[in-house]
């Protein structure tokens, strides 16, 4: 049914048939869930509790000195990054599911941290496949999984990195889908994944709509956000969709901007625009960040490119690095290398009231940072 | 195609620079069609064995005009059904209608496109699969949609070879069977004779794909002792 392609022609389920009935529940125990209000103030109360929303909107002066640029700071989220606002909403929704074990896969870390959290919060078992590549360059977010009471699987072949671990947790799932629930990370996979992380995230975008006007009594004219699979930045953007004026800029790594370079083509279950040879095989991305090497994106990034809604750009590792480090040299704040790509574009954007998502913070990278 | 026993074997062959010699070889030992791998980079429903397989091929060169030639060259080789076998990203590469169109010139037989949902792409004729999980209502469109047999998926886990045999499939394969006149083949997991005698009990054929791949590795002589032996646990 082309139904399921929920974004003009990505989206859907490119999935074995073993997964799609599991989709169906998921899809319906989603449906139940937003109706029911016991879901939301649940969600609501952990969200303020738990992870420290909302989070501030700080403004970036020694930053940005000719700009008015602030940043959403979900780098102050629990766990340090956006990740916990979504890992949070599917494990309770999970829950609601009767699921016990739950699977996720993890780039940089931070989505593994979020998912291994609230696991260890709820008491739930916690499996999360990286890559070996990954594990070596983000190596406290490893040991920050293993302390939280996870089991961490290196996946040691193609890549080693977030495309692989991607597979082999939807592998795992495919085997184990009676008693499990996969946790994906971003706004990638099989409907209804990718709206379901929207939603999660859409918080992001909510706060900060209301923090900015209440800061400058105007919208901005710019919300920047990094994107790999693109979860950060679909949540910063989605309650701005409708004020027309206010542009939307992701910022891709540019050695894995599916979005810029990129066709269309089907990965992770779903079509979308992916880093894919003529003949449809997906190639290798590369970033310094970990969290953005990957060849695929959200397909909502993908229509709302199509669409003209929001513009799609790249920085380059050396421009990340030097964002990476103005910031921690002038506002005091360790970005993660992640949304030091956001950083670097926002810095150059024409545009005078700039909302950047600081979408983590930078702890985990600093052993591949070179110092200066 | 048996001529004998009546129960169907269905070879699983990645694409590779032997697999026409290979598949001769298979065909004499018994095998009643041939299921045809053409390679993709990341291919969900595959275990660690056909994984490597698809690698090797995928580092060999095997780009999906090239594996057409190939199933062009089995197909003067032997006449039995073969069936290619890939992922919907191929497919979007390439053009469903095209693919359909060059692989069916090419001289195949159907198609199973593992990642596509019976829902999905209605109009492109292929083998449906159906698993463990899927409801009556899914079996009942699967066999409805499906071109010829039903691939019936003996476990809830990827490709591979397992211990036993599934005790899965015979709560599945009789569900199908209250639903469907059609030919019912098992497959996943089914890597042993006594595997394939088993099966057979239950339903009209069985694929048999990962040990097929490592044995194939060994050459057209070991593969051929091997289906021999699936062959002869069927008759």
């Amino acid at each position: 049914m082309t139904a399921t392609r929920t974004f003009g022609t990505y989206g859907g389920r490119y999935v074995p048939e073993t997964l799609i009935p599991a989709l169906d529940e998921l899809e319906r125990g989603w449906r139940e869930a937003q109706a029911d209000p016991a879901f939301r103030a649940e969600l609501d109360d952990l969200l303020a509790t738990y992870a420290g929303r909302p989070t501030p909107l700080t403004r970036a002066g020694r930053f940005a000195p000719a700009k008015r640029l602030y940043l959403k700071r979900e780098d102050l989220l629990h766990t340090g990054a956006h990740k916990l606002n979504n890992a949070l909403g599917q494990v309770v929704l999970a829950r609601r599911l009767g699921k016990q074990r739950i699977l996720a896969e993890t780039g940089a870390g931070q989505h593994g941290v979020a998912t291994a959290t609230v696991c260890a919060r709820f008491g739930l078992q916690c499996v999360v496949y990286m890559g070996s590549e990954d594990m070596r360059r983000q190596k406290p977010n490893v040991e920050r999984m293993r302390l939280l009471g996870a089991e961490v699987v290196p996946v040691e072949f193609g890549t080693r990195t977030l495309k692989e671990a991607t597979s082999e947790a939807i592998r795992d799932w495919i085997a184990n889908v009676e008693d499990s629930y996969y946790l994906i990370g971003s706004c990638v996979g099989p409907s209804p994944y990718p709206e379901i992380v929207r939603e999660l995230q859409r918080v992001i975008g909510r706060e900060a709509r209301e923090q900015i006007l209440a800061a400058e009594g105007r919208l901005p004219d710019a919300v920047v956000a990094c994107v790999g699979g693109g979860s950060n930045a679909i949540g910063a953007f989605y309650d701005f969709i409708p004020d027309e004026d206010v542009r939307l800029v992701g910022v891709e790594a540019a050695g894995a901007a599916s979005l810029g370079t990129g066709r269309p083509g089907v990965l992770h279950g779903a079509r979308s625009s992916v880093l894919a040879d003529d003949d449809g095989q997906i190639v290798d991305a590369h970033s310094i960040s970990a969290g953005l090497d990957y060849p695929g994106v959200g397909p909502e990034h993908a229509w709302l490119r199509d669409s003209g809604r929001a513009h799609y750009v790249t920085a380059t590792d050396a421009d990340a690095l030097a964002a990476f480090h103005r910031l921690c040299a002038t506002e005091g704040i360790v970005p993660a290398l992640e949304s030091s790509h956001a950083l670097a574009r926002a810095l150059d954007l024409d545009a005078e009231l700039i909302v950047v998502c600081l979408s983590g913070r930078g702890d985990k990278d600093l052993a591949e940072v070179p110092a200066r | 195609m048996s001529p004998n026993g009546g129960k169907k074997l269905v070879v699983y062959l990645m694409a590779g620079p032997g697999t026409p010699e290979l598949a001769q070889a298979a065909v004499e030992a018994g095998a009643d069609a041939i299921e045809f791998g053409i390679p993709f980079s990341d291919p969900l429903a595959d275990g660690p064995v056909i994984r490597r397989a698809g690698e090797r091929a995928l580092a060999q060169g095997m780009r999906p005009g090239r594996c057409l030639e190939q199933l062009a060259d089995i197909r003067a080789r032997v006449d039995v059904p073969l069936i290619p076998m890939t992922y919907a990203s191929i497919l979007e590469a390439y053009g469903w209608d095209r693919f359909a169109a060059d692989a069916s010139a090419a001289g195949a037989t159907s198609l199973i496109v593992v990642d596509l949902p019976a829902d999905d792409q209605p109009d492109l004729r292929r083998v449906q699969l159906v698993a463990p999980t899927s409801t009556d209502e899914r079996l009942r469109a699967a066999a409805e949609a499906t071109d010829g047999w039903l691939y019936v998926v003996t476990v809830t886990g990827t490709t591979g070879a397992r211990a036993e045999l599934a005790p899965t499939l015979a709560p599945l394969a009789e569900r199908v069977r209250r639903l469907t006149d059609v030919p019912l083949y098992a497959g996943f997991g089914i890597s042993t004779p006594g595997h394939a005698r088993a099966a057979a009990e239950l339903v009209d054929g069985v694929v048999v794909g990962s040990k097929a791949v490592e044995t194939a590795e060994e050459g057209p002589g070991a593969l051929a002792a091997f289906v021999g032996s699936l062959r002869a646990a069927l008759d």
